[in-house]
């Protein structure tokens, strides 16, 4: 093995791009039965475009010849799907491991007995609140009992491991010991991310997003507990703080992640779900593959960042800038500090730019009338009398 | 997790529910089981980890991807980590012992 002092590190390598992402986020579809305030996806309504069954088997036999190992699969609420547990056992039966996120609505004790019985097969529950009041003013009224009541399913039905998935808001930073007493409690494992500006989380971001001394109190919780509280690489801008979290913490926005919309689009990124970040369409010719490998885009992406206004800061090696989707979707400079730089800087020039001019996001499926049962069902709410 | 000592001697092999994804750095495995991403990092380091099966011990898969003497105890050491997260296991036969990440999965 080369010498540790000239051989590049590994996060030079995968700045340069991978033959494969290591983490790919696949959303399958934009309908969903609840219409959290933070939705990085804006969803709420179906997409009559939507990827059929056959076309979400293409993709994963692209997947499976690119040997990209598992899939985050989002949406949207995807178990509202019909073919969801379709194309999770096709997934599955083609070396595709798959982790999905839900509100738990359909986990039904049969469906946390699928979980249970596949191996390749992993689940999170999200929960933004610790208690149902605090969850319940992000993510709808009985979200959280919904959670929970997933929850027990899961651990009755002895699944081997599943996940609680919490984004971290100025709201619920006071319940992070509450949250890994829940974690516990269900033997979950708990997983926190980073509130982004992204969807409709742009309208929220203001009032929501950690305080600087919020971001601190994280910070040092999270060295604390080392790898046994997961974090999907989330806070890497924290790591100016002292020593990095655990991860590889890097943006890794096109080099070794992506996002595939459920319509077919590519994105940069599960939090760029913007035209300025869309490198193609798996339906045209070439599919997935050479969107990753060949995509303007993400050739873009890979070659080596200046770092701009901030490459002169000492803490650059560490936070490396920050991330791209949450400095575009408030209006900073792709080259400039993150919105929630440890420095404040980022704070600062927000203060300096109060009439920025915002991007909004490329796809808006939010719901334009309050949630109502028939979302799920068409005969929901309806009692059928025979 | 404490490392448990790599004994070269002996006949190892890929854990059957690791995948290996060859990079221009080197590969990527992961542990269907645990779950567990590890990175090679180096070629060189795959090709032993590849010739593991074929080899009839750690040793010989060293050498058969051409790791000088000098370069041996940075690829001892690489095998140990692989085989103290379940990646790489000793050969059923030759070991009756399981690790715990063999009975997980």
């Amino acid at each position: 093995m080369r010498d540790a002092a000239t051989a590049p590190r590994l996060v030079d390598h995968f700045e340069a791009g991978l033959d494969a992402p290591i983490c790919l986020t696949w959303e399958l579809t934009y309908a969903c039965n609840l219409a959290c305030i933070h939705c990085l996806s804006s969803s709420g309504r179906r997409d009559p475009r939507e990827l059929t069954t056959a076309e979400c088997f293409g993709v994963i036999d692209e997947l499976q010849a690119m040997q990209v190992f598992y899939v985050n699969v989002g949406g949207g609420e995807p178990t509202v799907r019909r073919d969801f547990w379709e194309i999770l056992d096709y997934a599955t039966a083609h070396d595709v491991g798959v982790k999905f996120s839900t509100n738990g609505s359909r986990i039904t004790e049969q469906a946390a007995a699928r979980v249970a019985a596949n191996d390749y097969l992993d689940v999170q529950i999200s929960l933004d609140g610790a208690s149902a009041d605090v969850n319940d003013a992000i993510r709808g009224p009985g979200s959280f009992a919904t959670a929970i009541r997933a929850l027990e399913r899961l651990a009755g039905a002895g699944a081997p491991s599943f996940k609680i998935s919490v984004v971290i808001t100025r709201e619920n930073m006071d319940q992070l010991d509450d949250f890994e007493a829940l974690a516990d409690h269900f033997g979950a494992q708990l997983r926190l991310t980073r509130l982004r500006p992204s969807g409709r989380g742009a309208d929220v971001w203001d009032r929501l997003h950690p305080t600087q001394s919020q971001q601190r109190r994280l910070y040092d919780w999270l060295v604390e507990r080392g790898d046994k509280v997961l974090t999907g690489d989330s806070f890497f801008h924290l790591a100016a703080y002292g020593e990095p979290l655990a991860g590889l913490n890097m943006c890794g926005a096109g080099r070794v992640v992506c996002l595939i919309d459920p319509i077919g689009d590519v994105y940069a990124c599960p939090f760029a779900i913007h035209d300025a970040f869309r490198a193609g369409n798996i339906r045209a010719h070439g599919g997935f593959q050479s969107i990753w490998r060949d995509s303007e885009l993400f050739t873009d992406l890979r070659q080596p960042q200046t770092g701009g206004a901030c490459a002169s800061c000492s803490h650059f090696d560490s936070c490396r800038g920050g991330c791209m989707a949450a400095k575009f979707f408030t209006g900073l400079p792709l080259t400039g500090p993150d919105p929630e730089c440890v420095l404040g800087n980022g704070e600062s020039l927000l203060s300096l730019l109060p009439e920025r001019d915002v991007p909004r996001p490329a796809a808006d499926h939010s719901r334009r009338r309050p949630v109502s049962l028939c979302d799920e069902s068409p005969l929901a709410g309806f009692e059928v009398i025979r | 997790m404490a490392a448990m000592p790599f004994e070269l001697e002996r006949p190892w092999h890929l854990d059957r529910q690791v995948a290996i994804r060859p990079e221009p750095f080197g590969a990527l495995a992961y542990h269907f089981g645990t779950r567990r991403l590890s990175f090679l990092k180096s070629r060189k380091l795959l090709d032993v980890v590849q010739a593991l099966d074929e080899q009839p011990t750690a040793l010989a898969a060293c050498r058969s991807a051409g790791v000088t003497d000098q370069e041996l105890p940075a690829y001892h050491r690489a095998l140990e980590t692989l085989a103290s997260s379940g990646m790489v296991v000793e050969h059923p036969a030759a070991a009756p012992v399981v690790t715990k990440e063999a009975e997980r999965a």
